[in-house]
């Protein structure tokens, strides 16, 4: 497709809790990305971020943030906040201005720096608040990956030993990437010896929180022939599509689901319907993909993701799983990069670091963690309030 | 053992009686169940109402998925000291088409529970004040159960 948008360059900073500024993190980033790209800043037209709402004004306003930061140049900016899928929103929203003819390259920017223990609400009596609710009664992040992991066990029959495997596929490839926090590989008697936080997932099933910083340099097609970039990795789609109503599965921090029993409505799942959106703009299907970067918040929502992926039927991913399937070398490589599971979630960050772990893959450069001969990936993940993205490339 | 009186621990959101019942709304135009209660606009894409009466929610439903937690969970949650884990479970009332989340009663265990386990809402503690007794709904399983889905 001649509309294709080229990533010609990526970059990150290593994830880790440095505790540093998060601009630091997206500048070097940038500096990467840009590097890779061979491009100078000043070819920048349109600087995208991903707003981190932890790093006080700064962090609301990023893209304005990280263009000073690397020297006002005159270029245009946004800021894009969605959660979880907010580096896709502000790659969508440099994605569009490039198609609209509006720049011909832009960079694309997320990084945040994450606090140390509980996110808590505010405090006082505050019923209208979800959030608030919730916890007051008790429920947690982890209750929700928990009722996810258990009824994957009763319906399913996956167990224990299939979310350890999970953790065990992941740190083994993730230590091989210089990139990731956690790079000690982990056995499943680890895992095992690890607290149970939230029945029946483990301490080391559950993803931790970081500091990261991830970009990408995107241009138009003729501008990437014109530098001799004309192979460079294309976005074939970028899916941020909410969920439809009545979402049937309860998510964080709601305390109930949306009610189906009106007249014509049906139970809809929102992890389901993301890349289904991708796949549509792609004109590709499951069966093309090579490569997925998937949100293992924990390690049985990877088995979860794998399915909403369709790259197994229903209740079937923890048999590709032990069938080594997913792992580098195996039919369908899930999480190469080693995952959150390696990293741990840094928010608006996530979603391009999983673009850029797709994009070195479709160049093969990823050395040690290289699925042989990748040409298409996917990404998918999902954050709090209806948002989350699929993003396609291929090459 | 305790003389405080007892009270809601969210005014409004459940029935304090022996058979309590979550208190929520369905919009009178689609007749879409609301928990908690929505009561200015329809959430159904189809449906521009404003029109919404208060209802009380199925007693009883089936277990979607469960869980526990094993840590204190931070304020605004009151901790016994020391800590005790509880159970919890998602419920999905077939009325209602809605899956609910609460805390399990007291004294059942994950190893206790399965997909697909008929439930009833009860109340039980969920913290003390000085002055009361904060009550909140809780899943019980129904003491008659078979093997059904």
């Amino acid at each position: 497709m001649s509309n294709d948008i080229a990533i010609i360059g990526a970059g990150m900073h290593p994830w880790g809790k440095w505790g540093h500024n998060f601009v630091e993190y997206g500048v070097a980033a940038a500096r990467e990305a840009l590097a890779d790209a061979g491009i100078p800043w000043r070819d920048v037209g349109f600087v995208s971020g991903g707003a981190t709402v932890r790093c006080g004004y700064p962090g609301y306003v990023a893209g304005a943030t990280f263009a000073q930061a690397l020297g006002w140049q005159g270029c245009e900016v946004n800021t894009s906040y969605a959660a979880c899928a907010s580096g896709s929103q502000a790659l969508a929203a440099a994605r569009n201005k490039i198609l609209a003819g509006a720049c011909d390259v832009a960079l694309v920017i997320g990084a945040d720096t994450t606090p140390k223990g509980f996110l808590a609400p505010a405090g006082g009596y505050r019923p209208e608040d979800p959030d608030w609710v919730r916890f007051y009664l008790g429920i947690t992040n982890p209750t929700y990956f928990a009722l996810y992991a258990r009824r994957r066990m009763d319906l399913y029959g996956d167990t224990l030993e299939d979310f350890a495997a999970v953790k065990v596929k992941n740190s083994l490839i993730g230590s091989k990437n210089p990139r990731a926090r956690y790079r000690k590989c982990f056995t499943a008697e680890d895992v095992a010896a690890s607290a149970m936080v939230a029945d029946p997932l483990r301490l080391m099933d559950i993803c931790a929180t970081s500091d990261g910083g991830a970009a990408l340099i995107i241009c138009s097609a003729d501008y990437a022939r014109r530098i001799g970039k004309a192979d460079a990795p294309r976005i074939a789609a970028i899916s941020t599509v909410t969920p439809s109503f009545a979402s049937a599965v309860v998510e964080m921090p709601d305390i109930a689901t949306d009610s189906a029993a009106a007249a014509g409505i049906e139970a809809h799942s929102f992890r389901a319907a993301l890349p289904v959106k991708a796949y549509e703009e792609a004109g590709i299907g499951p069966e093309d993909v090579d490569v997925a970067e998937v949100y293992d918040l924990s390690t049985a929502l990877e088995l979860d993701w794998i399915e909403d992926l369709q790259l197994a039927p229903r209740g079937e991913a923890a048999q590709l799983l032990r069938r080594g399937d997913t792992a580098v070398g195996g039919r369908i490589p899930v999480n190469p990069s080693g995952g959150l599971a390696c990293f741990g979630e840094a928010v608006p960050a996530q979603a391009l670091a999983q673009v850029c772990e797709l994009t070195w893959q479709l160049r093969g450069e990823c050395g040690d963690r290289q699925v042989a001969g990748a040409r298409v990936g996917i990404t998918a993940n999902q954050g709090l309030f209806g948002h989350g993205s699929s993003v396609i490339i291929k090459r | 053992m305790n003389e405080k009186p007892q009270a809601p621990a969210i005014e409004g959101w459940f029935t304090m009686d022996d058979k309590p019942r979550l208190i929520g709304t369905q919009c009178c135009a689609c007749g879409t169940y609301f928990f908690p209660k929505q009561q200015r606009y329809c959430k159904n894409p189809d449906c521009d109402s404003t029109d919404f009466r208060e209802v009380q929610l199925s007693r009883t439903g089936r277990v979607w998925s469960y869980t526990n937690a094993c840590y204190k969970p931070p304020a605004p949650f009151v901790a016994a000291e020391p800590f005790e884990p509880y159970t919890i479970a998602a419920v999905t009332l077939e009325e209602e088409q809605m899956t609910v989340l609460g805390q399990v009663v007291t004294g059942v265990n994950v190893s206790d529970l399965k997909v697909g386990m008929a439930m009833e809402l009860v109340l039980e503690p969920l913290h003390e004040t000085d002055d009361d007794i904060k009550m909140t709904w809780k899943w019980r399983p129904l003491a008659e159960q078979g093997e059904q889905h």
